[in-house]
């Protein structure tokens, strides 16, 4: 039921759409993804009359000059290595890069303006952005969307790794759905079931597309996403089973009536060619093959809007069965995979060191890599080593913004060549700086975080692409675009890392002032005695204790009392 | 305190004059009149009339068929600018004037007055207009009503909006049954047609942002009541607070901006709950099947007729009628900026503002109330800004912050002069200046007065220092107390 068109409003459509995939470690990743799109020009300022886009971000977006919006925020990590290429990684925390319009003149005014009123919309702590934590990288965050010129100084980038994700920011997050969580795929959305998860990203993408192929008008995307990993080998008793209603305890009922499209997508492919060894039920009215992520997968569909699908029962729950028990000794590897950790001991001086991996048995490939630093721990740029199997590698690209204490992070972009089945070693040493009191922030001796650090790259696909139209294939396909058919858009984000800053005593001060005011009271304690005391002239008359004591002595000694 | 000026010209027709004029035309005259807010606050209004005799041109235009006809032939001829009134006395014979009716205030800012009835009934009807037409007494206290004290002020008092830079107006249409009813509605071309001639005359006031949304799955918080015998559902009136609170969740904040919103609901019942129907507090529907929330805006329910055929599929298209949602919602945008119409003696007649929906001596009631509160805000936040410096005497006040404070107050006293003056215009403005001006000092960052160190916890840091040297001078003292006690003692034991 999409709206009819109308010539001045601009038509919208809503899409809406689950992919679960079963990852091989055995947890089960579903991935929202609701799409609405607006054949209405946002920037010129004119439209104000919202039905499916929501009006606090489409006001956003005209108010401020927003070319193009990523906000994401993340609970938990994507294990690439175990869980394979994700469909959309973000880094912990929460994650915001957005273009600006050529047409704004002050972007850092305007970026700070963003960020806060997004921590009002989404109620998460982006209000914390400042300068001290957004970069602006040159070649790692390329628009999304339609875009004629890609000047940097237009892009902003910031992530805060400290943030923690919570209900407070779903609500919010489900507010901006036309159906909210009433009807459609949204009914899943419980907050319960979902942070009760090992991987929970939800992320808002605001971009402007073409709206058909002749690209000649501009028609603004809002994609809603949300990824969600559940364990379900520890929680189904070591099976690998699960069932929509196992996993969210909602089942589907209906597709939200303001949808063009509403589909479930269950990657069913096989392992190894021979024997199917997974069940679905019901079973799916169609099969969708697509290559997504060079390599060839095979997904069953279920399309919410079908009549023919609630025929039988009233509710949709999707089930999964392994026909035998899989063996996962064997995890395939993706191409591309990174991990990053910190070393080094003692508080004054570190080194960070990432690990990227290329397991492409023939095909080298480049990838950006952007390292992120907050000020205080200080890169010595000079220590910069990058090693591919044993030998020296020279970035062929690579740029570095120093740090500026207490205004700007450090900044450093490299694009490195990976050759054919290796590991590339980063090295960079850092030292630790001090801080002002008033700069750590609550409970400083759990660390301090540094982002994630951002591989962006462009791998070889093994199976060759065909380019498929855009509208046509589904949401979870199309974020990224695809450049030809030999190679795929990779992003990945490495692990936050934790890092320990000398931190002082901070009850020290009280404690001085506590001393030393005892001190001081006591003196004066004694001194006013002795100013105030009256002294009499005391008869030896009674015998004191100490006088008894001293008698007592001289009697073991043998001399006469006093 | 202060003292707002009307101009008025009165013209009199041939043969309209009244016989005991005091003194022959033209000439000027003063009237002047005491509102007290409260003991404190008492505002005069001055009433500065020029009494002359019409000239040609007017006695031309006075000779049309209809008032209306006079009133827009007369409008090229007035002073135009805003606060000031023309009232044409026409004579008592004159066919202008319908029968019966003795005053016809027009869409600008004159008025016609068949004379008659001697120089005394004259004046009062002339204050009657002159209190129509800008400003009366409860329309003062009204903009005041933070300083009047609770119970003088009529119910409608509260119901306006505070005076504002700004406003944002936001239609929104609520669809709780997307599933069954797919409703649209024509906001844009209703907006252009209806709200901003509306919205064009007002920017005067302030600066007005219209957008609209909708929205899907937003119910009221009540559950109407089936009502057997219309076979239909009832919102009784003592229910309708509690209709506004899980919707306004959805509306959606301002984020962009900072100006107060005004909001306008039409929400289409879902199909298990039509028809749906507002009682009021008598148990009769309410004709308009709308309310309005002070301060706050309006909802209006707007009931889809059921299908001829129950077979008939779902979702039903349904176009709203915008002509007769505009209706209601632009009474109520207007009973929500204070521009309802007071009760009026009979023999007045007041022609309808026609497309711009408000009519010119309708702005100027707004602008004198709008002036008159933005001084009250700018002397409550300048006074609250200096019992906050008087609290914290280590406060700093940086020069730009000074400077704003001094130019707000420096606007205020402008406002005043130029109400005294019966500039109306150029009062506003610098009302509006003086808001801003104040505004920006009192919320200026640096005045946080967190960031200030409060007395007690230095204190508090100096506890460790301050209690072990008082265990001495209170034992001192006790000991002082003791022996004084003696000291009275034993000379009763020497006798």
């Amino acid at each position: 039921a999409a709206g009819p068109g109308r010539a001045g409003a601009g038509r919208d459509a809503l899409r809406e759409e689950l992919l679960l995939s079963p990852l091989p470690a055995g947890d089960v990743a579903a991935t929202f993804q609701f799409r609405t799109r607006w054949d209405a020009d946002l920037q010129r300022g004119a439209v104000s009359h919202y039905r499916l886009f929501p009006k606090a971000l489409g006001r956003l977006v005209a108010a401020l000059g927003v070319r193009e919006l990523h906000l994401a925020l993340t609970q938990g990590f994507w294990r690439t290595r175990a869980w394979g290429q994700p469909p959309l990684q973000a880094p912990a925390g929460a994650e915001l890069w957005v273009w600006f319009q050529p047409t704004v003149t002050d972007v850092d005014k305007a970026w700070k303006e963003l960020s806060n009123i997004l921590s009002g919309i989404f109620c998460a702590s982006l209000n914390f952005i400042d300068s001290t934590n957004t970069v602006t990288p040159t070649a790692s965050f390329k628009p999304l969307g339609l875009a004629n010129g890609t000047d940097h100084r237009l892009l902003r980038y910031a992530v805060l790794p400290r943030e923690v994700v919570c209900t407070e920011n779903l609500t919010p997050w489900k507010k901006l759905l036309p159906c909210g969580s009433k009807a459609g795929l949204a009914v899943l959305l419980k907050a319960e079931r979902l942070f009760h998860s090992s991987y929970h990203s939800q992320a808002v993408h605001i971009r402007p597309v073409c709206r058909d192929a002749s690209c000649l008008a501009v028609s603004w995307e809002l994609r809603q996403t949300l990824t969600v990993v559940f364990d379900s080998f520890s929680s189904g008793q070591g099976k690998k089973d699960w069932s929509l209603f196992r996993m969210f305890s909602r089942t589907l009922t209906d597709a939200c009536p303001l949808a063009s499209q509403s589909k479930v997508y269950v990657d069913i492919s096989p392992k190894n060619k021979e024997n199917e060894l997974l069940e679905v039920t019901p079973p799916p009215a169609s099969v969708h093959e697509a290559v997504v992520q060079g390599d060839k997968r095979t997904y069953a569909v279920y399309d919410l809007l079908s009549p023919s699908l609630f025929n039988t029962s009233r509710s949709l729950n999707v089930q999964l069965k392994w026909k035998r028990p899989q063996d996962s000794s064997e995890l395939p590897t993706p191409i591309l995979h990174a991990q990053r950790y910190v070393s080094g001991y003692g508080l004054q001086t570190g080194e960070i060191s990432t690990l990227v991996y290329n397991t492409h048995p023939y095909r080298a490939f480049p990838v950006i890599l952007l390292e992120t630093v907050p000020w205080y721990l200080r890169l010595y740029v000079h220590t910069l080593t990058i090693i591919t199997k044993g030998k020296e590698n020279k970035p062929s690209y690579i740029h570095y913004q120093p740090a500026q204490d207490r205004r700007r992070p450090h900044l450093l972009e490299m694009l490195i060549q990976l050759p054919a089945n290796s590991v590339t070693k980063i090295t960079i040493q850092f030292e630790r700086a001090l801080l002002k009191w008033t700069e750590y922030p609550p409970d400083p001796n759990h660390g301090f975080y540094v982002g994630s650090s951002v591989l962006s790259a462009l791998v070889p696909s093994v199976i060759a692409m065909k380019a498929v139209d855009v509208e046509q294939s589904p949401l979870f396909a199309s974020l990224f675009p695809s450049s030809d058919g030999s190679s795929y858009f990779v992003r990945l984000y490495t692990e936050p890392l934790l890092v320990n800053l000398p931190t002082p005593d901070f009850s020290m001060p009280y404690n001085v002032i506590c001393l030393t005011c005892t001190v001081v009271a006591v003196c004066y304690g004694s001194f006013y005695n002795l100013l105030t005391r009256t002294f009499h002239v005391e008869e030896p008359s009674r015998d004191g204790l100490a006088k008894r004591l001293a008698n007592i002595i001289r009697k073991f000694r043998g001399v006469p009392p006093l | 305190q202060f003292q707002l000026t009307v101009p008025i010209t009165v013209a009199f027709a041939p043969g309209s004059v009244p016989g005991d004029l005091p003194r022959p035309l033209p000439f000027r005259d003063v009237q002047e009149m005491e509102i007290s807010v409260n003991p404190r606050t008492s505002i005069t209004s001055r009433y500065e009339m020029l009494y002359r005799s019409t000239t040609a041109q007017e006695e031309l235009a006075l000779d049309a068929a209809t008032a209306r006809e006079a009133d827009a032939a007369l409008r090229p001829l007035q002073d135009a600018s805003l606060g000031s009134l023309t009232v044409y006395v026409v004579p008592e014979t004159s066919s202008l004037l319908p029968q019966g009716i003795s005053v016809y205030v027009g869409k600008h800012r004159s008025a016609l007055v068949r004379a008659g009835g001697g120089l005394a009934a004259f004046h009062t009807r002339l204050r009657q207009l002159t209190q129509v037409m800008s400003f009366t007494a409860s329309s003062i206290a009204a903009a005041l009503s933070d300083r009047v004290p609770d119970g003088q002020l009529g119910p409608d008092a509260r119901r306006h909006l505070k005076s504002s830079l700004g406003y944002e107006i936001t239609f929104s249409l609520l669809n709780p049954d997307p599933k069954s009813h797919a409703v649209d509605w024509d906001i844009e071309d209703a907006v252009n047609r209806y709200v901003q001639p509306v919205l064009d005359k007002l920017s005067l006031v302030a600066n007005f942002s219209v957008d609209s949304q909708i929205l899907y799955y937003a119910v009221l918080g009540v559950t109407p009541r089936f009502d057997k015998e219309s076979s239909s559902f009832l919102l009784s009136a003592h229910s309708l607070p509690h209709v506004i609170n899980p919707v306004e969740a959805r509306l959606g904040s301002s984020a962009a901006s900072l100006y107060p919103v005004l909001n306008f609901l039409l929400y289409v019942p879902e199909r298990s709950h039509s028809p749906l129907y507002i009682q009021d507090k008598d148990g009769a529907p309410v004709s308009t099947n709308a309310f309005h929330s002070p301060r706050w805006g309006g909802i209006m329910v707007y009931n889809v007729e059921a299908p001829a055929s129950p077979q008939a599929s779902l979702p039903l298209h349904v176009d709203v009628d915008m002509v007769r949602v505009m209706e209601v919602f632009l009474a109520q945008l207007r009973l929500l900026f204070g521009l309802s119409r007071e009760e009026l003696p009979p023999e007045f007649l007041v022609e309808s503002p026609g497309n711009e929906g408000l009519a010119d001596w309708e702005l100027d009631r707004l602008l004198w109330a709008h002036t008159v509160e933005n001084i009250a805000t700018v002397s409550t936040t300048l006074t609250s800004l200096a019992q906050l410096l008087g609290k914290i005497g280590n406060i700093v006040i940086k020069d730009d912050v000074a400077s704003e404070v001094y130019r707000a107050v420096a606007s205020a006293q402008n406002t005043m002069a130029e109400l005294a003056t019966g500039h109306l215009h150029s009062a506003f403005q610098a009302s509006k200046e003086a808001v801003t001006s104040s505004e920006r000092a009192f919320f200026d960052p640096s005045l946080l007065h967190l960031l200030y160190f409060p007395d007690d916890q230095k204190f508090a840091i100096y506890i460790p220092l301050f209690l072990p040297m008082a265990v001495p001078i209170l034992l001192s003292l006790a000991k002082i107390v003791r022996e004084t006690r003696q000291h009275k003692k034993e000379p009763t034991k020497m006798d």
